[in-house]
């Protein structure tokens, strides 16, 4: 096994994860893009993990997945909100700040 | 000999799985139904689940598939119910920026191959590497790595009340 073919795989989610979160409309959609980036951060934290030998990368990938989860948590009652106030969770609609 | 046989069907299962996790990652971002893409979404989820375990990390694929698939993709789910009347195919979840969303995405990813390609080219993983036990990562966690598990404490009990806050209703 090459370091390289986890490390680009993990490079081909990241930008897919990417393009979700800008082409996306839908705020739940866009939640699960960013997941798809935080995935794509731990398959490397993994991978220099088992070609250093050493175990500090799990530990920082277990941080992440609780980050990951915590952030899922309020940002879908952030988007349930959004729902209550306007009934609809399009991002383009959220244009209260615009001047 | 052994190791070798060993090493081709390593390889085999790293192909079949990273495509499998590259198709369900588009379809994530394709599909016109937010039920199918929470599912392509459990896909590319476990398959990142086994890549772990390919990269000799037990305890955080048994984390992945216990937090992800157990719990933020019932949350995910759930957020589809409550803000969604009907549940099938929909024409606008996206933008009309794809036009931005492609080349951006585009240009990153030739740009992160070039560089992995320069810095790493044939590496290979260390061959006869032992699994990495719990103990191990426990004794990380609980020694040099202690103030941002508290850290962490601290924002899930903050991310606990933030969520009940917003999402109250009176």
């Amino acid at each position: 096994m090459f370091v390289n073919q986890f490390l680009m795989l993990a490079a081909i989610l990241f930008c897919i994860g990417v393009y979700g979160v800008i082409v996306r409309k839908n705020a739940v959609l866009v939640l699960m893009s960013i997941e798809l980036i935080l995935n794509s951060v731990n398959i490397n934290l993994i991978a220099f993990s088992l070609r250093n030998g050493s175990a500090d990368g799990h530990t920082f990938a277990l941080y992440v997945i609780a980050v990951a989860a915590a952030e899922v948590g309020v940002g879908l009652a952030m988007v349930l909100l959004m729902y209550r106030n306007r009934r609809s969770v399009g991002l383009d609609e959220l244009s209260g700040m615009k001047g | 000999m052994i190791a070798s046989d060993v090493l081709v069907a390593q390889n085999v299962g790293f192909a079949i799985i990273a495509a499998l996790m590259i198709f369900g990652a588009l379809r994530v971002v394709t599909t016109n139904n937010v039920v199918h893409a929470a599912l392509w979404l459990v896909v590319v989820l476990a398959g990142a689940a086994a890549q772990y375990i390919l990269l000799a990390a037990e305890f955080v694929a048994v984390t992945q598939v216990m937090v992800y698939i157990g719990a933020v993709m019932v949350l995910f789910l759930f957020g589809t119910m409550l803000t969604r009347a009907r549940i099938g195919a929909e024409k606008d979840l996206n933008n009309k920026n794809w036009y931005i969303g492609l080349p951006v995405a585009g240009l990153l990813l030739v740009t992160i191959l070039i560089a992995l390609k320069d810095g790493f080219g044939d590496e290979k993983m260390p061959a006869d590497a032992d699994l990495f036990t719990v103990a191990q990562v426990s004794d990380l966690i609980f020694g040099p790595y202690l103030l941002p598990f508290w850290a962490l404490s601290f924002l899930l009990l903050a991310a606990v009340i933030g969520a009940i806050v917003l999402a109250r209703r009176d």
